[in-house]
């Protein structure tokens, strides 16, 4: 068992926050930790589409390679998306990390437990599918080097992270995906692209 | 293929470059094959191969964010499994460009995609993507242009549905024997 609290992980994760840094969450649990751990334009809260945070991670990967992408996601949007696996690995690139903040619970709909409260293992089914680096990490001494896989590493990574479940308070960000597009897009790329 | 045939992928190949398309996603479709090709060997395309049409959607979402602009290759039979994640260029007005070939309409011998292909145009619809027809080889060039300027200018998500008629009859029993 994990004791590693997810808003505590993220928060440490995002401290002294890279200036290139982009990062995307997941919906639901993991976009109030995002919002939680400080609001920047150089986030992008994903508030549905379940099943696809890690894709828009690669797709803002291959449009930025000069830039750092991290997703971070729960265990129930990368269980729903597990292809991604497969054609990240399959056309690789070095600047995405994907940290699934993993509680084994589909948290917004009532805590039932997720695949990974099963038999399944999410940093096991990404390196089967040909991700080079996966961790799974569950304990306070490997906080450090998670550090180094989400920021630094070479990717394509997936950072599996054992973590409690808790109920925790909502933390929302703005949730107008439009505006959300336009204010992340202005920040990397100016004020044209609005 | 008919000598037809070859002439639009090649065009639309040179129309999507013109248009500054650089991000190609796709789960391989026969009647793209060649312009799969055509965007595998070009150095400036960045191709995908996707195991499910909805990865195609939100990576090129992502690569919007990004600041480039892509297009989703896929069959009819793939608009089914894109539905939800229409929902992120929709309520983000993030562009999206499309070309689907279409199955189960003209003279289709497999039963299994006509609940899909008859499907398409109002799935698609429903979740706000506009529809530009093509029934003649000659049009598709001048309709992937019109509809990357619909969706990357006009903010939308379009998609050109290539007729059966275009790609012609289709029939494994044939081959079978």
């Amino acid at each position: 068992m994990s004791d590693l609290h997810r808003r505590d992980l993220v928060i440490e994760l995002l401290k002294d926050r890279p200036k290139d840094l982009l990062v995307v969450s997941g919906l639901g649990s993991s976009c109030w930790d995002l919002a939680n751990a400080g609001d920047v334009a150089e986030n992008f809260y994903v508030w549905g589409a379940m099943g696809g945070a890690a894709m828009i991670g690669y797709g803002l990967a291959r449009a930025q390679p000069q830039r750092r992408v991290l997703v971070l996601t729960g265990d129930g949007d990368m269980l729903m998306g597990m292809g991604a696996f497969a054609t990240i690995a399959n056309n690789p690139v070095q600047n995405l990390a994907i940290v699934v903040l993993d509680n084994g619970r589909f948290g917004e709909t009532g805590g039932q437990p997720t695949h990974t409260s099963g038999p399944a293992d999410l940093a096991g089914i990404a390196k089967a599918a040909g991700i080079p680096t996966t961790a799974t990490i569950a304990k306070q001494a490997e906080v450090e080097p998670l550090k180094e896989l989400a920021l630094k590493t070479p990717g394509p990574v997936v950072a599996v992270v054992k973590v409690v479940y808790e109920d925790l308070k909502f933390v929302l960000p703005a949730n107008s995906g439009s505006y959300l597009k336009d204010r992340f897009r202005t920040a990397i790329l100016g004020e044209d692209a609005a | 293929m008919t000598e037809t045939a070859l002439d639009w992928h090649a065009e639309v190949f040179a129309t999507l470059q013109a248009e500054g398309i650089t991000q190609v996603c796709h789960v391989p479709d026969a009647g793209h094959s060649r312009l799969i090709k055509m965007c595998e060997e070009d150095n400036a395309m960045s191709t995908v191969t996707c195991t499910t049409e909805q990865e195609g959607i939100y990576a090129l979402a992502g690569a919007y964010l990004g600041g480039a602009k892509g297009v989703m290759l896929l069959q009819s039979s793939g608009v089914g499994n894109i539905i939800n994640a229409l929902a992120m260029p929709n309520t983000c007005r993030i562009p999206l460009l499309m070309v689907a070939t279409m199955r189960g309409e003209w003279g289709e011998f497999n039963s299994w995609q006509v609940p899909m292909g008859q499907g398409t145009p109002g799935s698609l619809e429903a979740m706000g993507v506009r529809l530009i027809r093509v029934d003649n080889p000659e049009e598709v060039p001048m309709a992937v242009k019109a509809a990357a300027r619909l969706a990357f200018d006009g903010e939308q998500m379009v998609a050109v549905l290539i007729s059966q008629k275009v790609i012609g009859f289709k029939d494994f029993r044939e081959l079978a024997k």
